[in-house]
């Protein structure tokens, strides 16, 4: 077990530079399409490695979102959850779309979160934010094949030292 | 776990099952947010949580803050010498203003002994910077590099050299969330100068613009009138300049005049700011943010 952990220091390590992303100092006019990549790195390593990457790992991705953007303590928590579960519920399938059909499946468990967000958001008498949540949404799609990519050359890296890596 | 299971297996989701997992997930994350909205059991946790990742903020905003010492430290000799000139005239003129102040106050507090009413008291200050880290995106929200170690505390005010910026909304160990005046949930209690009309200045969730939506369609409010603090509702100590008015817009049928404003501290610029402690000892009882602005709508309500 302990063996197997060490290796998935580089995933949580990319996990972290997505969060921390979210906190990266952006222009007013780049806000909008400032891309959700924590959703987007828990959606990919749970469709990629469920073995390892599950439910718990995703909870507290979100956790880290909510301290960090100064969120209701639960609220990214939540919704990336409910992410992973359809994410690893449908990752078979998932797995072996071609690509744009992927991107759309993308598209759509983007717009999950962002909508289970918007309903806290809009429950707890927060800014709804009009637009701008949902043209970051459409960024994340858009650059779904680059992150992809990306993340792909690291689960290649790590495919030699761990045989539960598809 | 066996490195050989396919991923196929459903013993991927080990133990329990994942819709149960999720649902176990869906109750943990229920509880938290319901706890951490009613903001008084989870604020020691949640400072915690914050402190842990000041850390990873201070990263973030090293390239800032590294980006605004290279340019102080690079630059030239005539620049700096320009630099000193105009501070040295900037602190002749308003110590010249100063010298009448001086005469003001104590008449100030002659007359209202007169009256019989308390003397304005001093205000201690500590100016904090504004780390270059960007919070929810949809909310008018910054990080100070003070916090409660500091003597900073919910509810303090903020302001620039030009007006108020907005107040704590959590106060951490080494740092403090605040929340600008134009943010869309964020209210503060003005009086026009002129003629002392109190009213509410309310966020828009635009960084150049207030609106000010208690006021009667008979209020006395022009364009260019600028609003200061009125003190009421403890937050802001009063005489703080808040706005400038840009429009004011009858529009027939309407119970209310449509007011916006132009806040006058530098909201998208500002990289400092000045901590107020009103009457020189922070008090330590301070109404939740909440409760603050539900007493200053209901102050607005009657003109």
């Amino acid at each position: 077990m302990s063996r197997n952990n060490r290796r998935m220091w580089p995933v949580w390590l990319v996990l972290m530079a997505t969060v921390t992303f979210a906190a990266l100092p952006l222009p007013d006019w780049l806000q909008p399409v400032r891309p959700p990549l924590a959703a987007m790195a828990v959606i990919y390593w749970s469709m990629m490695w469920p073995q390892r990457f599950g439910l718990g790992s995703a909870w507290f991705v979100g956790l880290f979102l909510d301290i960090l953007q100064g969120a209701l303590l639960g609220q990214h928590a939540i919704a990336l959850a409910a992410v992973a579960y359809l994410t690893l519920k449908f990752h078979l399938q998932i797995r072996i779309f071609p690509l744009w059909q992927l991107t759309v499946t993308v598209f759509s468990l983007l717009a999950i979160n962002s909508l289970i967000l918007l309903l806290i958001d809009g429950y707890a008498g927060n800014p709804l934010g009009g637009l701008a949540r949902w043209s970051q949404v459409l960024t994340g799609a858009i650059l779904w094949p680059l992150v992809m990519g990306l993340m792909d050359r690291l689960r290649e890296s790590l495919k030699s030292q761990d045989r539960t890596i598809l | 776990m066996a490195l050989n299971t396919p991923d196929s297996d459903p013993s991927a989701f080990r133990g329990t099952s994942p819709g149960l997992r999720l649902i176990l997930f869906i109750i943990l994350s229920l509880t938290l947010m319901v706890f951490d909205y009613q903001n008084q059991h989870l604020k020691n946790v949640r400072r915690f949580l914050e402190w842990s990742v000041y850390p990873l903020q201070v990263a973030v905003n090293a390239p800032a803050a590294l980006g605004r010492w290279a340019s102080e430290s690079l630059s030239t000799r005539a620049d700096l010498i320009e630099d000193n000139e105009t501070m040295r005239h900037k602190i002749l003129i308003q110590s010249g203003h100063l010298q009448r102040m001086a005469a003001l106050e104590a008449e100030n507090v002659r007359l209202r002994a007169l009256l019989e009413s308390t003397a304005k008291v001093g205000e201690r200050v500590l100016i904090a910077e504004i780390m270059s880290v960007d919070m929810n995106p949809f909310r008018h929200q910054i990080i100070v590099n003070k916090g409660s170690k500091d003597g900073a505390f919910e509810g303090q005010a903020l302001i620039d050299a030009q007006g108020v910026v907005g107040q704590i909304t959590r106060d951490q160990i080494v740092k403090s969330e605040a929340i600008l005046i134009t943010d869309a949930d964020h209210a503060v209690p003005v009086e026009i100068v002129r003629n002392q009309l109190r009213t509410i200045a309310m966020g828009t969730g635009d960084r150049d613009h207030l609106s000010l939506p208690f006021l009667p369609r008979n209020g006395d409010v022009r364009r260019g009138d600028l609003l200061v603090t009125s003190g009421l509702g403890g937050t802001f100590p009063a005489g703080y300049p808040v706005a400038m008015v840009d429009e004011v817009l009858d529009i027939s049928g309407e119970p209310f005049l449509t007011v916006t404003a132009t806040p006058t501290a530098a909201l998208n610029r500002v990289r400092e700011v000045l901590l107020l402690w009103p009457g020189d000892e922070a008090p330590p009882e301070i109404a939740t943010n909440t409760d603050q602005a539900e007493n200053e709508m209901a102050d607005g309500d009657q003109p």
